[in-house]
């Protein structure tokens, strides 16, 4: 049962680190144009920079 | 964030900004915003872009597809060059007044999302610990479990649960009970219980539960917040949409100018019906304005000459002239407040449904807990397991999917309808919508646009001068479309001028009385509106009327969704009744006044109808405020669009029967979502009440009934 002390850590930083990358893309305004940016990827690249 | 930190990765939080902050490219700010209603795919986007880029002076152009809406950043270019580029490539373009958009995202909603993405994280991981348990983890193992679901639980139940402890205080402060009473008890009795038993090793521990009810509950809070804001933003598109131009009186003539470029001592002229743009001081010798944004009251109040006038009074009386005495970014603030706080308490005596269920649901919560702790002290003496018990109660109860039952569906219904061009502005508009039995139409600027196909040239030069001068204090249609069509001149000095809701407008010019308005109130034998200058025979002044577009199938539309259509218009008999043949009407009623207006709408609502009244002028602005629901064209002036619950952004209103349709479907889903949370709790509630509900059942039972509830939700306007 050892193990626990290893595994136990690890799923907590797992989740601790999915946490910090939801935060992350909340403060880096991702959500602010939800539609605009599903639309974009029909874009072409060469389209406006 | 606050002091309580709920996890290692919060520390983390102010490290992943400053990546991202180097992540996106530096560039300007943008600073000109406009209003594009008419987007909707990645071609327009494309589009869109591409028009404005090319543009010389142009630095960056972003499409906001959800709201939208392009950020414009430029150094030279200018408004109407700009939205001339865009009807080119075939899109409307509205400018929105930048400073009053907050371009950063609102903090408070911000603040309940990390809420809920704490509570997730923490949830996610002690529920893994729980399967342990649940799957047999027994003596040491399960009570290193349960100590490391308490040291994760704790602290982000105190973090997250915080908007729910603070509604329940601030309603225990005034000693009475709202939803959140029975929430934050629930939350923290099964945490604190918990916590109790963990340090007496006890069998069961209710960690899980605590965070998925803050979890599932937060999604519900945040929503509601998402869908007030979205009617609070509806008010402030509004007025960064329409409020920017104001009379400015340059050496007797007026001037549409932007409020941004009024000075202090510009002298400005208020129509009636129109907000006052800036503050200032009166130089009309009276006038009567509502001030109901200030003072709560919509009672008119009467001002003297050198009285103050504040920015987002409306005028009630006849044009006055003001002098500006405060101007900028003060007093346009104030003004979007006044549009705001109108959005957020008008009928605030319609009680919604949500609250309706609260106020039976939160008692009865309290009493059945209590009576459980009650009867089994008594029948076993054990008051552990009898507090174990009350808990399990409470927590099954919680109105998780109470909670979550009419935010999703009213926040799901609110965007859909604003992609169909209307802005909700008040949060019960859509239940009341869904119960109308009758709409009532007013006629010009409602069901017809105004407008001249030929310039009125017949008029002498003191003639256009005196027309020109009385049109210009009126926003009515009529009056706008007169001084479209007539010829340039400097207007003539008028005094006293009133306007007659639903007549025409009057003045004194040299001594003569002076008047634009209605043939009969002129007494002259023709119909049509018409200049009448002291006793001189009055000059018809013809006006075409073309109906607004989508008008029929409008009609169509509601007769099928079982709503019975009628106009009352203050027009003369004649001209209604051939409109109302054109389209199908024959439930008609002319000639009303304003007053007649508001008393015909009263006498329905007495009747036991329920009216939806659709119009946009100041005779139409008492009836607005008395129908069951109202709406008003975007082109309405400020005291209809104030009085209104839902403004049509579109010129076309064919979509309005989608708005009844998406209204009745919000209020069906919410319903039966109601139903479902109901049918869960009837069968977990006996069983918790017999002592049989282990912290598994629990959580089954809560997190299945919300997602339930969520998933129904999103069924909302799939057959409209």
């Amino acid at each position: 049962m050892n193990i626990l002390f290893i595994l136990i850590p690890v799923s907590i930083i797992l989740g601790g680190l999915g946490l910090a990358a939801f935060l992350w893309t909340l403060r880096s305004g991702q959500y602010d144009d939800v539609e605009g940016d599903a639309a974009r990827i029909l874009l072409d690249d060469n389209g406006p920079k | 964030m606050t002091a309580i930190s709920a996890c290692p990765a919060c520390d983390a939080v102010p490290y992943a900004q400053s990546i991202a902050a180097k992540a996106t490219p530096s560039q300007a700010e943008p600073n000109l915003f406009l209003s594009l209603p008419g987007i909707h795919c990645a071609a327009c986007i494309g589009k869109v872009e591409r028009a404005l880029m090319a543009t010389p002076g142009v630095d960056n152009a972003r499409v906001n597809l959800s709201l939208k809406r392009v950020a414009i950043s430029t150094a030279s270019a200018d408004v109407d060059q700009l939205i001339a580029v865009l009807k080119q490539v075939g899109y409307e373009a509205f400018p929105l007044d930048a400073g009053l958009l907050q371009t950063k995202g609102d903090t408070l909603g911000r603040m309940l999302l990390i809420r809920l993405a704490v509570a997730g994280f923490a949830m996610m991981n002690v529920m893994l610990f729980s399967v342990a348990v649940w799957s047999g983890a027994t003596d040491a193992t399960r009570d290193l479990f349960h100590l490391i679901s308490a040291v994760i639980s704790l602290p982000a139940v105190l973090f997250c649960g915080q908007p729910f402890f603070a509604s329940a205080w601030s309603a225990l402060r005034v000693r009475t009970l709202n939803m959140d009473v029975p929430i934050s008890l629930a939350i923290l009795l099964a945490a604190g219980m918990s916590l109790y038993e963990v340090m007496n090793s006890g069998a069961h521990a209710y960690f899980d539960a605590a965070l998925s009810l803050t979890f599932f509950l937060l999604i519900g809070r945040y929503l509601d917040h998402h869908t007030r804001n979205a009617a609070r933003s509806a008010a402030k598109e509004l007025a960064a949409l329409e409020v920017q131009t104001a009379q400015r009186i340059d050496a007797g003539q007026t001037q549409t100018v932007p409020v941004a470029q009024l000075a202090i001592g510009d002298m400005i002229l208020i129509p009636t019906g129109v907000r006052v743009p800036v503050d200032g001081q009166l130089t009309s010798a009276h006038a009567t304005t509502d001030r109901s944004f200030l003072t709560g009251e919509s009672a008119a109040v009467n001002l003297m000459q050198n009285e103050t006038v504040e920015a987002g009074e409306i005028n009630l009386g006849a044009p006055f002239e003001m002098k500006a005495i405060r101007v900028g970014e003060d007093t346009t603030l104030r003004r979007v407040a006044a549009l705001t706080e109108m959005a957020e308490n008008s009928r605030s005596t319609y009680t919604n449904l949500a609250d309706q269920a609260a106020r039976v649901y939160a008692p009865a919560v309290h009493l059945l807990a209590f009576a459980a702790f009650g009867v089994w002290v008594a029948i076993t003496g054990d008051v552990r397991l009898a507090l174990n018990i009350a808990v399990a109660v409470l927590i099954i109860t919680c109105p998780c999917a109470l909670g979550l039952a009419v935010p999703t569906v009213a926040t799901r219904a609110i965007a859909l309808l604003y992609a169909k061009g209307f802005l909700v502005k008040s949060g019960t508009a859509l239940e009341r919508i869904a119960e109308t039995d009758i709409a009532i139409f007013d006629k010009t600027g409602t069901l017809t646009l105004s407008g001249s196909a030929r310039q009125l040239n017949d008029l002498n030069d003191p003639q256009v001068r005196i027309a020109r001068a009385l049109a210009q204090t009126s926003q009515h249609p009529v009056s706008r479309a007169i001084l479209a069509a007539l010829p340039s001149a400097s207007p003539a000095t008028l005094t006293d001028v009133i306007e007659v809701p639903g007549f025409g407008i009057e003045a004194q010019h040299n001594g003569q009385t002076v008047r634009l308005g209605k043939g009969a109130w002129l007494g002259a034998d023709f119909d049509g509106t018409g200049l009448r200058i002291g006793t001189a025979e009055p000059i018809a002044l013809p006006l075409s009327e073309t109906l607004r577009p989508g008008v029929q199938t409008a009609i169509n539309g509601l007769r099928e969704l079982g709503i019975a259509p009628q106009i009352l218009s203050g027009d003369r008999h004649a001209a209604v009744a051939d409109l109302a043949r054109a389209v199908g009407i024959t439930d008609l009623r002319a000639e009303t006044t304003a007053t007649e207006k508001h008393a015909y709408l009263t006498a329905l609502q007495a009747q036991g109808h329920r009216t939806l009244m659709i119009g946009d002028g100041l005779n139409d602005t008492a009836a607005l405020a008395a129908a069951h629901a109202s709406v008003a064209p975007a082109s309405a002036l400020d005291a209809s669009r104030n009085a209104a619950d839902v403004v049509i952004i579109r010129e076309g209103i064919d979509e309005l029967p989608s708005l009844i349709a998406i209204a009745r479907s919000t209020v069906h889903l919410s319903k039966q979502n109601f139903a479902i949370a109901a049918a869960y709790n009837f069968i977990a509630v006996p069983v918790a009440l017999l002592g049989y509900a282990t912290p598994l059942l629990a959580a089954v039972a809560m997190s299945v009934s919300s997602i339930t509830v969520l998933l129904n939700a999103l069924r909302v306007g799939r057959n409209v």
